[in-house]
């Protein structure tokens, strides 16, 4: 079991890319980067975009679900687009989600840092959206150009994933 | 053969009957997973055992608010797939949680 290599087909090391902040994709993004640790895989999360909301310090307690353009709420755009849709819709996730275990976004970022995922900030978003580092979750590994991302993917066994 | 024993083991290496378990098998499992085994492995396997007793499933998040161990102390104990290996050297089932 040890012997994780990369060879073999085996997996080494998940690159996580996620672009969006809507609950629906962060949960799947962390919760495959705590699954990959949980396996005695390595794992690291690029935050791009949207994707940068899920480390910034002021709105990572306010995430939402997407109720707009998402055709698995069975809800008519209209009506998801009314005010308090998406709050009504998060809360009704976010209690499913107890039940299951699943911890809300601020510790899961926790037990990702503890369970030793690495977490990058995309500086070219970063720029873009006119955020410092003193703006995000204190605990990031840093802030990455595309380049440096790809030199950190470098190896067998890596592989990548867009969210 | 585990420790001198015949023990029933499914196909990726777990008791199958949590009776068959102690102390030597535990020592034995924790060998082959290149696994020194330290009084806080131990407090950490009495935990899982005990969970398993009291039926409750197991996730990474439950073991971090335990009190026997913080999950950076639990990646320390067990570095590959924590409580996979755990779970295994305590001779209880995988987990079967996504967290």
């Amino acid at each position: 079991m040890n012997e994780n290599n990369g060879q073999n087909g085996h997996i080494k090391k998940m690159m996580i890319i996620l672009s969006k902040a809507g609950l629906e994709n962060v949960y799947a993004a962390f919760v495959l980067a705590n699954g990959a640790r949980m396996e005695g895989i390595d794992a690291e999360v690029f935050f791009t975009f949207f994707g940068l909301d899920v480390i910034h310090k002021k709105k990572l307690n306010h995430l939402h679900i997407a109720t707009v353009g998402n055709p698995s709420m069975n809800m008519p755009t209209l009506i998801g687009g009314l005010p308090g849709m998406e709050a009504l819709a998060t809360r009704m996730m976010k209690k499913e989600m107890e039940k299951v275990d699943m911890p809300e976004v601020p510790e899961f970022i926790e037990i990702l840092k503890a369970s030793g995922v690495k977490l990058w900030a995309c500086k070219l978003a970063m720029d873009m959206f006119h955020y410092e580092k003193k703006d995000m979750y204190d605990d990031i590994d840093g802030i990455l150009t595309v380049g440096d991302f790809y030199k950190k993917s470098e190896g067998t066994g890596v592989h990548m994933l867009f969210i | 053969m585990i420790a001198g024993k015949t023990i029933a083991v499914n196909e990726e290496g777990y008791l199958i009957n949590f009776s068959q378990w102690d102390r030597t098998i535990g020592e034995e499992l924790a060998k082959e997973a290149s696994i020194n085994l330290t009084p806080s492995h131990w407090n950490l396997i009495n935990y899982i055992q005990g969970e398993y007793k009291k039926e409750i499933p197991l996730t990474i998040r439950r073991i971090g608010k335990s009190g026997v161990v913080d999950i950076k102390g639990l990646y320390q104990l067990f570095p590959m797939a924590p409580l996979k290996t755990a779970t295994k050297i305590a001779g209880v089932p995988k987990p079967a949680s996504c967290i």
